[in-house]
């Protein structure tokens, strides 16, 4: 084989004359814009992700299919996508399905750093997928998953991106992050998107909009609208009607956050003092009980830890704003984030992980926001930002990628990093809108329906 | 007495008074209504008498009308000056709701405007600049709306006259990343929700 090795075209014509599965069918209005963080296995290096190669997928939608899937891997950071060029793949013969043709060339693949081969087509009902361990020379995996919808549709693609997420757990023990979706706020409004960027529209159509939030179920989304009297928050069923929280009549109702069993609502009230947190049946009637005592401080921006004990916030109670932390019943209130005597700068807009380990919150260093985490073990503190102003950070359910809303890009827009490789951040949102993107809120893991 | 009559009347009493002057000597005291340097007594028409009534009357009109011009834009600028005092907005430091020794009087000269119009009701607006937590800050210009209405409410003013609403930073008064922009915007607006129209001016 090493004489082979001199060039990368080299590689990949061996490859093209080993692999003869997979069909290359094409279709029309295919989405083919992946392009950026491709890598060839030669780069691999072993030990770190698991090196994924996904072969040419067959049958209609086949470039869309193959786009979305390697985008899908890569946007999670667990696997390394191998990429061959598809041109120097031959053209499919009469096999269009693992098992009915010839055996991949699994010593080659192990060599090009490959240890998984996914191999994808398109039936009537849906998508069948084989994985191969390369390892084990063998294939692991065959299922079917439900295609939903118009090619390209929503829900076409949220299906596919369920596909993905299930894949990536299979091959990483990590459930993937792209069939999710981020809710965020642009020109008064209240938007959502896909997590891969796809799909931004706009979900409220009146009046102007703050601080959306999702129910641990995706079934409803939360959100503050200014009213002629004052603010209010509003609950909304996904594709359904709203309903307007109306426990704390008038005044100053704002940051939404439904408790991990999603029965709860909490919130921040004020009138004629202090913002104080309050506590509400998200779906009953029942007066709301109040839980911070600020005693005319601010307290705002709550987060729940998952196992809905505990609750962190915003708090101006020190005289400038930290986080605090307390159980969720607003009693033992602990400062979180410590801060030096005589500093001005303040810290805020806490987002506690899925995962309970990290509360990840904003940080104004040299007069600018910046994203950090603290650890709830030791509280050290982990810097991620230092580009421009970066604020409101909300956590993908792996525990590991955030949501943002920063300026570095020239208007404010919603990007998004990864905790772990510190790979450059990537934008979200592209809103042509006066004042971008903002406030973004990341959903739990989503169904196709 | 007839038309014809009056005019030969007045015509007989005016020749008489010519011959008068004429035959007396300068040293005999005049007659009051024929003194030296006394015009003879224009004759004037029905028509002139008229228009002598009438420029009479418009000059009465015109400076009726000039007194109550002036009147009304005394009243208008009284008015406007108690609206500027009730629209005068007050600013904050960073991250602050405090008021401020100037603060204190600039709310200081709503009162009597406040006090000589009992039917007028405010929106005070909170706001704060665009350095903070966009979120905070909302919270921020409730506690800036309320620490005004607080202050008014403690001069005597009833809390059922003043609503409080915030912004936050989503209103900014001026635009841009400047000491300046930031101090024109931490600030409390008021609004006239009610009895507006017609301001009572204070004594």
């Amino acid at each position: 084989m090493a004489m082979l090795a001199k060039n990368r075209w080299g590689w990949l014509m061996v490859v093209a004359v080993v692999w003869l599965v997979g069909g290359w069918g094409r279709a029309a209005a295919q989405d083919t814009t992946f392009k950026e963080g491709v890598r060839i296995g030669l780069v691999y290096s072993p030990g770190t992700k698991p090196g994924v190669l996904i072969m040419p997928v067959g049958g209609d939608m086949a470039d869309s299919i193959h786009t979305i899937l390697s985008r899908d891997f890569e946007y999670g950071d667990r696997i390394n996508v191998v990429a061959l060029d598809p041109s120097a793949v031959a053209e499919a013969t009469t096999a269009a399905r693992v098992g009915t043709g010839p055996v991949p060339n699994y010593p080659l693949y192990a060599k090009l750093g490959v240890q998984v081969l996914v191999q994808a087509n398109v039936t009537a009902v849906g998508l069948h997928v084989s994985v191969h361990n390369v390892v084990k020379k063998q294939i692991e995996r065959v299922r079917d998953y439900p295609l939903l919808g118009v090619p390209l549709s929503p829900e076409w693609r949220l299906a596919l991106h369920n596909a993905a997420d299930d894949l990536e757990f299979f091959v990483t023990g990590t459930r993937g992050i792209s069939s999710t979706r981020i809710l965020y706020e642009s020109g008064g409004r209240i938007w959502q998107v896909d997590a891969d960027g796809a799909n931004a529209i706009a979900v409220t159509t009146t009046g102007t909009a703050m601080s959306p939030a999702w129910h641990p179920k995706a079934t409803h989304m939360a959100y503050m609208q200014f009213g002629s009297a004052g603010t209010q928050i509003v609950i909304k069923e996904i594709g359904g009607p709203t309903r307007i929280l109306s426990s704390t009549p008038g005044g100053l109702n704002t940051t939404p956050v439904f408790s991990p069993d999603g029965y709860t609502m909490i919130y921040a009230h004020a009138a004629e003092s202090g913002a104080d947190l309050f506590a509400v049946n998200a779906f009953g009637s029942e007066p709301a009980r109040r839980v911070t005592v600020g005693r005319g401080s601010d307290n705002t921006q709550p987060t729940f830890s998952p196992d809905g004990r505990r609750i962190a916030f915003t708090s101006s109670r020190s005289g400038h704003p930290e986080v605090y932390i307390s159980d969720a019943d607003g009693t033992n209130a602990d400062i979180l984030t410590t801060f030096n005597f005589g500093d001005q700068s303040y810290r805020g807009s806490p987002d506690w992980s899925p995962d309970g380990r990290l509360i990840a919150f904003q940080t104004q260093i040299a007069g600018r926001f910046q994203i950090a985490t603290i650890s709830l073990r030791d509280r050290s503190i982990k810097q991620y930002t230092s580009e421009g102003v970066n604020e409101d950070p909300s956590w993908a359910p792996d525990s590991r990628h955030l949501v943002f809303t920063s300026d570095r890009g020239g208007t404010r827009q919603l990007w998004i990093l990864d905790t772990d490789s510190g790979r450059p951040p990537r934008q979200l949102t592209r809103s042509a809108i006066r004042r971008g993107a903002r406030l973004g809120a990341w959903s739990p893991p989503l169904r196709p329906h | 007495m007839h038309r014809t009559q009056r005019l030969v009347v007045l015509a007989i009493v005016a020749g008489t008074s010519l011959v008068a002057a004429c035959k007396k000597k300068p040293d005999v005291a005049p007659a009051p209504d024929a003194g030296p340097g006394t015009p003879p007594a224009p004759t004037c028409d029905r028509a002139c008498q008229d228009s002598i009534a009438r420029a009479r009357a418009d000059s009465v009109d015109r400076a009726n009308r000039e007194r109550e011009r002036l009147e009304a834009e005394a009243r208008a600028r009284a008015s406007a000056s108690a609206r500027a005092a009730i629209e005068a907005k007050v600013f904050f430091d960073y991250d602050q709701s405090d008021l401020s020794a100037s603060s204190r009087a600039t709310l200081d000269a709503k009162l009597p405007v406040l006090r000589a119009n009992p039917g007028m009701r405010l929106r005070i607006a909170g706001h704060a600049d665009d350095r903070g937590s966009d979120e905070y800050n909302l919270a921020l210009g409730q506690r800036r709306a309320a620490a005004v209405k607080r202050y008014l409410t403690d001069q005597g003013v009833d809390a059922g006259r003043l609503d409080v609403i915030s912004y936050g930073e989503e209103r900014p008064a001026m635009e841009g990343e400047n000491e300046e922009a930031w101090r024109q915007n931490r600030r409390a607006e008021f609004e006239i929700v009610a009895g507006g129209d017609n301001i009572v001016v204070p004594k």
